[in-house]
């Protein structure tokens, strides 16, 4: 613990898995802090579950370590367990059994401390299915059988929650819903939440890892994600009026590093301006306009989206062969 | 530990499995008795436990099969391996669980004993030899079946593999004598559940045997733990 500069509840360190010869995990390092929600994000086998059934004890590592609250996950399996609460991606539920019986179960095998009624009551309130609780498990449609899933991760209020793409399968609704319970949880524990849906990261997450063929591309703030993988500050600006003046006015603005004009068309004349790092042109962009008599039609940043940021990091060879495969789907129809 | 014990005592009563077990069971065992005991007129409780083995191992197999193949087909190993529970807990629990469905079974049979004191009089020592061994062997039984589900993820291939290897290990002795290699004839003799099951049923209490069974119980159940652990590293 005392190592880590920042406040991590989860640092996981120079992790390498192999299955059989095959390198899932390659060296991967990154920390969690308290009270985050961080978005787990990479294309489909990146190594996103190997990474989180390591942290749960499920699988074990080839080589480096996994520490939450301060124990490692080898040597100390039981404290770590204790404060994990864990959705692995197929919900580990049992189909014949009721939701309460379930509950029980999953409260007797953690051990729970807590009052049993009062906690699973407030449990199932949380994820909103105390009014199925006698139900069937497997007489719930898929969405309360992720929400059943969520559950069982909540049983005993672990303080690290880490969830596999838990809205996988839902339809909108329950998309949402799921992501306002996630969301309402991770008000006061931290959340490990892999996905491969970028909507997911942006509505839900404080930051993000992004993987790809098992190695760490990106990890920061979704800002600085972004900017790290665009990183240039530029904008796109449409102004109305006399193309001359307004790039005369525009590259003499104070932190502007370069402008060119990049398409005329009728009345409106488009931009590019790239400014100073760290620096805020647009303050004063709607004044220096008026006083010359020009108009501002059009303005957006060129800094990519996280959609952009994640293909251009995650493109391998996975692109291509995806674009194959719909292709051939085409022609079989 | 308990609450796997709980759920999986619970589970064999929630599915089919439990009374199909008990019924099955008590079928024959009332079947043995009425034409083995009453018929002949011979208070001897040993003919209804001896005779009716290869039902037995079909209904071992049964009883273990699902055990923890089930967890890893439906990935709810995932759910007790990230909880904080060893691995030999979740093992030794299924284990009493299955151990207690066959206990329930036990009780019903007592039934038997009870009318032979009734209307004969059966030796006790033989009665009760004939108990001790019957679930030291079927302690055995139950081990092997829980080792071969913890291979497989399919229930079927559990459940056959199962049955053939007590199969095997019902059989065995029969090769064991045509054995010259002295060695080989031990390991096989080692693996001959039945061959000391004969004591008991002569009313001979011999503390070796029980140590026999209860150390193979032990090896089977280590090398579950063994198989469990040993997949999380593949």
């Amino acid at each position: 613990m005392h190592m880590s500069e920042k406040n991590n509840v989860v640092e996981i360190k120079n992790l390498t898995k192999f299955y059989g010869n095959n390198k899932a995990l390659d060296n991967i390092s990154f920390g969690v802090e308290n009270g985050e929600i961080m978005g787990f994000l990479g294309p489909n086998g990146a190594g996103k579950s190997t990474t989180m059934n390591i942290i749960c004890g499920c699988v074990s590592p080839s080589s480096g370590n996994v520490t939450v609250g301060g124990f490692d996950i080898l040597e100390n399996p039981k404290e770590v367990k204790k404060r994990i609460g864990y959705l692995p991606e197929i919900p580990p539920l049992y189909l014949d059994m009721t939701v309460n019986e379930y509950l029980n179960f999953v409260y007797d095998l953690k051990k729970v401390p807590f009052d049993r009624e009062e906690h699973l009551q407030s449990v199932m309130e949380r994820v909103q299915i105390y009014d199925k609780k006698n139900r069937l498990i497997k007489n719930l449609s898929k969405g309360y059988k992720q929400r059943v899933g969520l559950a069982q991760a909540l049983v005993g209020d672990p303080e690290v929650l880490i969830l596999d793409e838990p809205t996988v399968g839902l339809d909108p609704r329950q998309i949402i819903e799921i992501r306002n319970v996630i969301k309402t949880l991770g008000k006061n524990r931290t959340v490990i939440l892999s996905t491969h849906i970028l909507q997911e990261i942006e509505a839900v997450c404080d930051s993000a890892t992004i993987i790809a063929n098992g190695k760490i591309v990106a990890n920061g703030t979704l800002d600085e994600i972004c900017k790290s993988a665009g990183g240039k500050d530029e904008f796109i600006i449409g102004i109305i009026g006399d193309s001359q003046t307004a790039y005369n006015v525009l590259s003499s603005m104070p932190n502007v590093r370069r402008c060119d004009i990049s398409k005329k068309e009728d009345n409106v004349t488009e931009f590019v301006v790239e400014q100073l790092s760290d620096a805020d042109i647009l303050a004063s962009l709607t004044s220096e306009m008026a006083k010359n008599n020009l108009a501002i039609a059009s303005l957006r940043s060129v800094n990519p989206t996280l959609e952009e940021v994640f293909i251009k990091l995650t493109n391998t060879d996975a692109l291509p062969l995806n674009g194959g495969e719909v292709e051939s789907d085409d022609s079989s129809i | 530990m308990i609450a796997v014990f709980k759920k999986e005592l619970k589970n064999y009563f929630i599915s089919p499995i439990g009374y199909i077990f008990v019924a099955v069971f008590t079928f024959f065992a009332s079947m043995f008795f009425s034409g083995g005991i009453l018929a002949s007129r011979k208070a001897d409780i040993s003919l209804m436990f001896s005779d009716i083995n290869i039902i037995y191992l079909f209904l071992a197999a049964l009883l273990t099969m699902r055990l923890l193949s089930e967890e890893k087909n439906k990935k709810t190993d995932q759910l007790l391996l990230s909880s904080p529970v060893s691995i030999t807990g979740i093992v030794v629990g299924k284990y009493l669980a299955a151990m207690a469905v066959f206990g329930v079974t036990m009780l019903i049979s007592l039934v038997y004993p009870w009318i032979m004191f009734k209307y004969g009089e059966p030796a006790l020592s033989e009665v009760i030899g004939s108990y001790i061994g019957f679930i030291l062997l079927w302690g055995a039984f139950i081990s092997v079946g829980i080792f071969i589900s913890s291979l497989t993820e399919s229930q079927v291939i559990s459940g056959v593999f199962t049955f053939a290897s007590l199969l095997l290990i019902y059989f065995i002795s029969w090769f064991e004598v045509s054995i010259e290699n002295t060695l080989i004839r031990e390991i096989i003799g080692w693996l001959s559940l039945l061959g000391r099951y004969g004591e008991f049923q002569a009313g001979i209490l011999n503390i070796e045997n029980v140590i026999y069974y209860l150390s193979f119980i032990f090896v089977f159940l280590f090398l579950t733990v063994r198989v469990i652990d040993r997949r999380r590293y593949s």
